[in-house]
């Protein structure tokens, strides 16, 4: 990897020179929660000022961008018996993600996995993914962060650059020849040791913070033993089944596909709708049978996809700590305490 | 100007996987061609691709599904209920249970609808050569199961003995009554049994199960060894038909049987139709038996 150091004002000309040509979406603060604390978002800016370099954490992932909530897919013009299809993949311009935190990248990179790398390779998703400019940015570890237990507190790929605040100035790692080319026109500075050793520093000193975490020991094989466990049961009652968390979470991905049709019946639209394993109908089939009717079996799938499925698919889990699931749960259900419990449950459980 | 991030067209590269990017969610306009009623619940739909050309690519395998979409109304998974060899001229057994199929059941010939696929797994056919097969299926389960038969009828020498095991609630349920002769014809014994009998029944009656039964007091255990199963039909059943075969050594790994879950897309991207670590559209519909007893909440 190539590595470069910069002054920190040499950050603003480089939004400004990537903001005059291209759409530029970035983390700003969108008001205040209810106990007065920051409240951020990934939208877009035009204004260097208003990017929050040090955002904590987006409430919504950059999901939005990659993956709309909403999307059509196809429409239709129709007559009588017959009619066309016309198909678009909806691909936009190229735009700039200034200032992605690492588990978000990790969280593309998981979805590049399914939607990208496995059979039936998703366009809708490509055309924007491979068309998004990502400067990723470094962190500092929340309440609700376990992204160093998933692995996921660095990012390896799946960026164009990605800046490091070393103090004075910020340390900039290079992923991609369009990035290159950004840094040759602003001022840049080839590392030196002293650089190499803040960086080192931040890294550890970011480590040392994290306060939530996630034992992944054997658990693939664990959510298979205590599958029937009765601790599922007990998030199950309090969880009100209302789909908050995938709503939220960079990397969940389900959808459903919804056909609606002009009053005059002439023409029709296929829309993909992002969905939740946690709502009611989401296993039920023609015929009314439901194969998760309980809440508890569609939380407990949400957590056996993620920790298990996927992992048994891809190697690693499609959870990348980020904390926002938690964060937005009313029930106050979050990833540590859920996995916790059910290690816990097979201690207790006498098996 | 030069400023401009480079655009990137994802769907001028070529991709390196099966199938290219610009092939998503494409769909072979075809016609429905007639419309015979079989039940009171279910129609059989012939559908044929219109583009000949088209029509001659659409290969298929026993056991695979396609994806039938109207315009406005909706797209569901249906499996081809039609012999591999006429390929792009399609036939769909489909029931009346909801939305896009109770429109399907008002429309005419000539109707034009939209078909993806084929897609999922299949039953290994030819692994099956020289074997005995016993093709099991309750209700429904006639439909997906209609084209291994008619795979077997079309290749009859290449095996050994042909069990077909047919079980309905009652005879007005019966699937595809008019083809059962030829069956017959072609050297595959085929028992039929309904659950409640009306008046007219001269058949057996009961569930399946009695059926496997008297198939255990009539073949040997050497026959068991060189068969395979195919089951189609409620989780319900096919467990209690596996775990029975199983009793008799029949190896689970040459048990096959298809899952039915709601589906979106048919291609591993909408999640809907996971079960346990997998997707039922990718790794399905059909599994061996060894394989649903590993997979979380499969039966
Ligand atoms: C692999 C496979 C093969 C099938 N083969 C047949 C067949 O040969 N004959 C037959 O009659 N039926 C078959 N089905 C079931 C068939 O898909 C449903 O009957 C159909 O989706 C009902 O659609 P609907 O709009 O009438 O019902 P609604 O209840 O109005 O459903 C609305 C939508 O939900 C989804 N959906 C609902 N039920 C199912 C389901 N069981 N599976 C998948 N998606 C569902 C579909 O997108 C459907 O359009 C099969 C299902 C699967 C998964
Ligand atoms: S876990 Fe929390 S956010 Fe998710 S569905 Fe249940 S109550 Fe809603
Ligand atoms: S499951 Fe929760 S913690 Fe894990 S990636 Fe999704 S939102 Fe973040
Ligand atoms: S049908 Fe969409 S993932 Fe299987």
């Amino acid at each position: 990897m190539i590595f470069r150091v910069i002054e920190k004002a040499e950050l603003r000309s480089l939004f400004t020179m990537l903001s005059a040509a291209n759409r530029v979406i970035g983390p700003v603060g969108v008001g205040l929660d209810r106990s007065g604390r920051q409240l951020y978002g990934f939208e877009e800016v035009h204004d260097f000022d208003r990017v929050a370099l040090d955002y904590t954490m987006t409430s919504l992932s950059a999901k939005k961008y990659f993956l709309p909530y909403r999307e059509i897919m196809a429409t239709f013009t129709m007559d009588n018996k017959d009619w066309q299809k016309r198909i678009d993949y909806n691909i936009d311009a190229p735009f700039v993600f200034f200032g992605m935190h690492a588990c978000d990248i990790n969280a593309l990179n998981r979805l590049d996995k399914v939607l990208m790398g496995s059979v039936y390779p998703m366009p809708y998703y490509a055309a924007k993914r491979k068309n998004a400019f990502i400067i990723g940015i470094g962190c500092e570890p929340q309440p609700n962060c376990f992204c160093r237990s998933m692995g996921t507190d660095t990012a390896l790929h799946g960026f164009d650059m990605f800046i490091t605040d070393i103090g004075d100035r910020y340390f900039i790692e290079i992923q991609s020849d369009t990035a290159f080319n950004f840094l040759k026109k602003i001022r840049t500075g080839e590392p030196v040791e002293a650089d190499h050793l803040s960086f080192m520093k931040t890294g550890a000193g970011k480590n040392e913070k994290f306060a939530a975490s996630v034992d992944t020991t054997d658990l693939t094989k664990i959510l298979d033993m205590e599958f029937q466990s009765e601790v599922w049961k007990q998030w199950g009652d309090k969880c009100l089944g209302c789909g908050t968390c995938a709503n939220v979470c960079p990397t969940c991905y389900c959808y459903s596909v919804e056909e609606e049709v002009s009053i005059d019946l002439t023409a029709a639209a296929k829309v993909k709708k992002l969905y939740s394993c946690n709502l009611i109908d989401f296993a039920v089939v023609a015929g009314g049978h439901n194969f998760r009717p309980e809440r508890h079996s569609r939380l407990k799938y949400r957590y056996y996809h993620k920790h298990r499925g996927f992992v048994e698919a891809y190697e690693e889990s499609l959870c990348v700590g980020c904390g926002r699931c938690g964060e937005a749960c009313l029930a106050d259900i979050t990833v540590p305490e859920v996995i916790a419990s059910v290690r816990e449950g097979r201690k207790t459980d006498g098996q | 100007m030069d400023n401009k991030l480079p655009f990137n067209d994802v769907i001028d590269q070529r991709h390196h996987r099966r199938s290219d990017l610009s092939s998503f969610e494409y769909t072979h306009k075809a016609e429905i061609t007639s419309i015979h009623k079989l039940t009171e619940q279910e129609n059989l739909y012939r559908i044929q691709i219109i583009d000949p050309a088209e029509r001659e690519r659409f290969e298929f395998r026993p056991g695979q599904f396609l994806m039938l979409e109207l315009p406005g109304i909706g797209d569901a998974p249906f499996s081809i209920s039609s012999p591999p060899s006429r390929k792009g001229d399609v036939e769909l057994c489909i029931r009346k249970v909801g939305g896009l199929t109770s429109f399907l059941s008002r429309v005419e010939r000539g109707t034009h609808v939209g078909i993806r696929g084929p897609f999922g797994t299949s039953f290994p056919m030819e692994k099956m050569y020289g074997q005995n097969i016993m093709l099991i299926a309750g209700g429904l389960g006639l439909a997906p199961l209609r084209t291994p038969i008619s795979y077997v009828q079309e290749n009859r020498s290449r095996f050994n003995n042909v069990d077909i095991i047919y079980g309905t609630k009652d005879p007005l349920q019966l699937l595809f009554t008019y083809q059962y002769d030829m069956w017959r014809a072609d050297d595959m014994r085929l028992s039929i049994i309904v659950e409640k009998p009306d008046a007219s029944w001269q058949g057996r009656t009961g569930m399946i199960t009695r059926v496997i039964e008297e198939i255990f007091e009539e073949r040997d255990d050497a026959f068991f060894r060189n068969t395979y199963a195919i089951v189609c039909g409620p989780p319900i059943m096919f467990k209690f038909v596996c775990s029975m075969l199983n009793q008799k050594d029949l190896p689970m790994q040459k048990m096959f049987v298809s899952l039915e879950r709601r589906m979106h897309c048919g291609m591993g991207k909408c999640c809907r139709c996971n079960v346990g670590s997998t997707y039922t559209c990718l790794s399905g519909p059909v599994f061996d038996y060894w394989t649903v007893m590993n997979l979380k909440e499969a039966i």
